[in-house]
């Protein structure tokens, strides 16, 4: 067993462990998007980054693929983290708005406006269907090619593949193509239908007061 | 494609699948270009899968799944080089070829492309034509230069897509 | 060629000897550099005509010919020196070269126009330390380049070549080596700086066998040739540093990692293995220590970011280059999860200098925190370009105006990029900072591999930030969102300003991008891809008020946002212009001003290189 401080609080945690999983035990929600329990961790969509370390010499990691430390200090909701996550959701929004998932995400985080021209891209790259292909369903059909801003996840050639059994995990496990989102119309590109507060705290403070789902209801009773 | 040929490469290299880069660079020296039945033999032969082989051929910019022409022509678009013109000796070559960049000519003798640096950054701007240099190359020499590799005004045009 | 192995250093010392008995000190030798950058200029014509002539004038046995490493002077190759006398001849071509046979070798007279002569006064340089552009050099790792034949291993032995080996193999425990490296505080010369002594340390005590060292030549930072000249031009100063590691480490393997773009690289490193490996130099039981190593050549293929630690692991390993998502150091899990030491070619290269004269010396070159020499790639808007070898606390200034020879056609000095696609621009009023690791990084910039790139008022660093950014993009493995996405959002919103489609809040969405890139960034691409926006945007503001506010590049140089017109007053109507428009865009008859149709006109420049009068103006 190893002890760290997560938001403050001294915890326990298994050795082998992820800072992900940790936190996701103690009842922290970090949030994620190329992360499924069952796959390995992508490190890919970077949603996940906590800030660690003390004082001056802090810096922002992947909670899924980052390994638990003795003496490890992780806060999961700080200015640095929660400016990155937003920005984050914004450029993915700008690539791929029609992705339920992702307006859930920005709705969830107090994303309001997408500042770059708008893509309509049917892929985030998450390399959730590819691993899903590769570890679950042992085919390897698809794989990621080119690199830069022509990725893209395919079968070899572009071509269907030989290999393919047409079994649909890649489509289920995907963030894009479960679930379509009903909200944006033209021209506008953030949904906002369940929208929330950013939380207020972090204007006094470094770190978020609640981690669990912001609610707002400090705000109310301060106003009160 | 010649399956012996290619053997006789994979087993130079031990049949190694860590030597799946080299393994692909000696194929390309060979056709001038990745053709897919040599990729699918050579996931085949190393035993490994085909999305793996066809994701390292479209990472390295080095690698071609195209047919290039017999004259390989890049330019310098380096620091160096861009400071002192190189992208104007760039434009110089697509407008004489008669392609753009990433293209290979209709008569498949010359292909274009750019390179980010080739270490000459003191002579820019530079330009490369099958391993042979010109350094300090004004936008008037380009014509001279391809001349020598066969350049006729006939050569222009586009060509080269599968 | 025979070699036979060497057993011992006393051995080595042997066949050193025999090797220098059978050269005469004093026989005339003509050393021409056969580096990339001479062949590019025509080297290769001034050596066969040099054979020629010596042939032609029965002198072929009685001088010698030596093809060289690049000695790094590259604005005047092709670079020709005549030994013993050291004459350095600049800019030879081979009609030149009867007369140096004639005059030179024969009379033994100079050929004045070869040699440099100083621009203010005029004055004749004849040897290599009387010229401005190496006086104020400290060549310890390059200076041996233009004495040494790459393709010739005798070359480097009679030079004491590796007898830092001998000695750290018979003289020293592995300990003792790490030691001696940790107290010369050599800091890596690769970009990151991080102590050498102190990675061969952790991965000497990291568990699990084999051990891993590799080479890091893929050297991808455009403007930056320092490890081209040095691994092709004297490859074994470099081998003879790995292997002292691999004795250190504990490694058996190891790998040099040479781009794709480099073969002349390719094919000096594979001849130099091979006549290491005939004398035992590599191999079984070296030197008769009982030490066995040996080497493989790997090339890349075509990307930058396999130049990254973990990405060119990966690559070793027959995958993507791409850099791996995991946060143990490959010093501990390296190639295959094994502990693998990677350094650049010239830290491997300093290895040697350390053995031999000991880290007490080393550390008397240099500042506090920043020991020995660094080679730079001083390009450019500058008179002198080539790869200069300073010891670190030299300034700015003196980099550029007393080596470099100032700012040609008396353009004023703007700014000078360091580290590449990684650094910054660092303005006018530092230029009396001394170039060390932490001073470059306290400017907003880092030291990078080396690369300097002087800019002029003819500048535009809004468009040098455009240029790094596609760069980036171009290069950018893609499998991090804030990487992949925020370097395409930074590159539209720079090109946008660059032709005249900058809005208000441009520059603030440009910093909040820069900071969430550096802080999520799976690696060093994404984490450093920013500084050189933030620091133009720091130091030159203005510039990107004027693009985005005015619609005005001070520089002339933004396409969208200039007009080339041709001066009523200045033009004489030669028609030179009108002959050179590629795009048939100037209209005019002899002897009647010239006017360009602004609509056809590509501002590609060709016309304002062309008029001798200045006649072409840029608004």
């Amino acid at each position: 067993m190893k002890k760290m401080t997560i938001n403050g609080m001294v915890v326990q945690v298994e050795d082998h462990w992820t800072i992900l999983e940790a936190c996701r035990f103690y009842g922290m929600d970090i949030p994620t998007l190329c992360y499924r329990e069952g796959l390995s961790p992508g490190g890919i969509c970077r949603l996940c980054v906590v800030e660690i370390g003390k004082g001056e010499r802090t810096k922002l990691v992947t909670s899924c693929n980052y390994p638990v430390e003795d003496g490890l200090v992780v806060r999961t909701h700080t200015k640095r983290v929660i400016r990155a996550r937003k920005m984050l959701v914004e450029l993915l929004l700008a690539r791929c708005p029609s992705s339920k998932t992702l307006q859930d995400l920005a709705a969830k985080m107090g994303v309001q406006r997408v500042r770059f021209k708008v893509k309509d891209e049917k892929c985030i790259l998450c390399g959730l269907c590819v691993r899903m292909c590769e570890e679950q369903m042992g085919a390897k059909a698809i794989g990621f090619a080119g690199r830069g801003k022509e990725r893209r996840v395919t079968p070899p050639f572009d071509i269907k593949s030989d290999v393919c059994r047409n079994c649909g995990a890649c489509m289920y496990i995907c963030p894009v193509c479960q679930l379509r989102c009903q909200g944006p119309e033209p021209p506008g590109v953030v949904c906002g239908a369940c929208l929330n507060v950013e939380p207020v705290c972090l204007q006094d403070n470094d770190d978020v007061m609640c981690y669990l789902d912001t609610c707002g209801w400090c705000y109310k009773m301060k106003k009160r | 494609m010649d399956e012996d040929k290619i053997d006789k490469i994979i087993e130079e290299h031990r049949t190694d699948k860590s030597e799946l880069i080299p393994i692909l660079q000696d194929v390309q020296a060979e056709y001038n270009w990745l053709p897919q039945d040599t990729l699918r033999y050579i996931a085949k032969r190393l035993q490994v899968p085909l999305t793996d082989v066809f994701g390292i051929a479209t990472f390295y910019k080095s690698f071609s799944l195209k047919p290039r022409g017999k004259h390989l022509v890049r330019v310098c678009l380096g620091t160096a080089c861009h400071v002192r013109g190189g992208p104007r000796i760039l434009e110089t070559a697509e407008r004489i070829l008669g392609i753009k960049t990433g293209e290979t000519t209709e008569d498949y003798k010359f292909t274009l492309e750019s390179v980010n640096c080739l270490g000459c950054c003191a002579l820019g701007p530079v330009m490369v034509v099958d391993n042979e240099y010109y350094g300090k190359l004004p936008p008037t020499k380009v014509e001279k230069v391809l001349h020598k590799y066969g350049y006729t005004s006939l050569s222009s045009g586009k060509g080269g897509e599968t | 060629m025979n070699r036979r192995k060497i057993k011992s250093p006393s051995d080595l010392e042997k066949l050193r000897q025999e090797i220098l008995a059978k050269r005469d000190p004093k026989k005339p030798r003509i050393a021409i550099c056969a580096g990339t950058g001479c062949l590019a200029l025509g080297a290769r014509k001034v050596i066969t005509t040099f054979k020629e002539e010596l042939k032609k004038c029965g002198l072929e046995n009685e001088v010698e010919i030596r093809e060289t490493g690049c000695p790094g002077f590259c604005e005047k190759g092709t670079i020709v020196v005549i030994y013993p006398e050291g004459i350095y001849y600049l800019q030879v071509q081979p009609g030149d070269v009867p007369e140096i046979v004639e005059k030179t070798l024969v009379e033994k007279k100079h050929v004045e126009r070869l040699l440099y002569t100083d621009p203010t006064t005029n004055e004749k340089a004849i040897h290599e330390d009387e010229i401005p552009f190496y006086k104020h050099q400290m060549r310890l790792l390059i200076g041996n380049n233009i004495k040494v034949d790459p393709k010739n291993i005798d070359d480097y032995i009679a030079l004491g070549g590796y007898r830092a080996l001998a000695k750290a193999l018979s003289e020293m425990t592995q300990e003792e080596v790490i030691e001696e490296v940790k107290r010369a505080n050599l800091r890596g010369r690769g970009g990151g700086g991080f102590p050498a002594g102190r990675k061969w340390e952790t991965t000497r005590n990291a568990p699990g066998e084999p051990k891993y060292v590799i080479v890091n030549c893929d050297e991808g930072d455009p403007g930056a040739f320092m490890n081209r000249a040095l691994m092709e031009g004297n490859p074994h100063s470099v081998i003879e540093g790995l292997i002292i590691g691999a004795y250190a480490i504990g490694s058996h393997e190891g790998f040099i990692y040479v781009r794709d773009e480099y073969p002349l690289a390719v094919e000096n490193t594979g001849i130099a293995l091979e006549q290491a490996r005939e004398y035992g130099l590599l191999g079984r039981d070296i030197m008769g220590s009982g030490f066995d190593f040996d080497v493989k050549i790997f090339r890349g293929a075509g990307a930058f970011i396999s130049g990254e630690s973990s990405a060119l692991m990966s690559s070793l390993e027959g995958k993507v280059g791409a850099p791996k998502p995991k946060y143990v150091h490959t010093s501990i899990k390296g190639l295959w999860n094994k502990p693998s030491n990677l350094n650049n070619v010239e830290t491997w290269a300093n290895i040697p200098l350390i053995i031999n004269k000991g880290a007490r010396w080393f550390t008397s070159i240099g500042t506090e925190g920043s020991k020995g020499t660094k080679i730079f790639a001083l390009v450019g808007k500058v008179n002198n370009t080539g790869l200069v070898e300073v010891p670190f606390g030299i300034t700015l200034r003196e980099i550029i105006y007393n080596i470099g020879g100032g700012i040609p056609n008396n353009k004023k000095f703007k700014a000078v990029q360091t580290g590449g696609p990684s650094g910054g621009c660092i303005p006018e009023r530092f230029i009396d900072t001394a170039v060390d690791f932490d001073e470059l990084t306290k400017l907003g910039s880092m030291m990078g591999s080396g690369g300097m790139i002087v800019m002029d008022e003819d500048t535009c660093m809004v468009d040098v930030a455009r240029y790094f950014i596609d760069f980036l993009v171009d290069e950018s493995c893609g499998r991090c969102v804030p990487c992949r996405e925020g370097l395409e959002r930074m590159s539209e919103i720079l090109n946008d300003i660059c032709e005249g489609r900058g809005k208000e809040g441009d520059i603030e969405l440009l910093e909040e991008l820069s900071a969430v890139m550096k802080d999520t960034s799976m690696c060093g691409l994404g984490r450093t891809a920013p500084n050189p926006v933030l620091t133009t945007i720091h130091y030159f503001r203005d510039e990107y008020d004027a693009h985005i506010k005015e619609k005005k590049c001070p520089a002339h140089v933004c396409k969208a946002l200039i007009e080339y017109y041709i001066d009523a007053e200045k033009c004489t109507g030669c028609l030179a212009c009108l002959k050179a428009c590629p795009e048939g865009a100037i209209a005019g008859e002899k002897e009647k001003v010239h006017v360009i149709n602004r609509e056809k006109c590509s501002k590609c420049g060709i016309c304002y290189d062309t008029c001798k009068f200045g006649a072409v103006i840029i608004s």
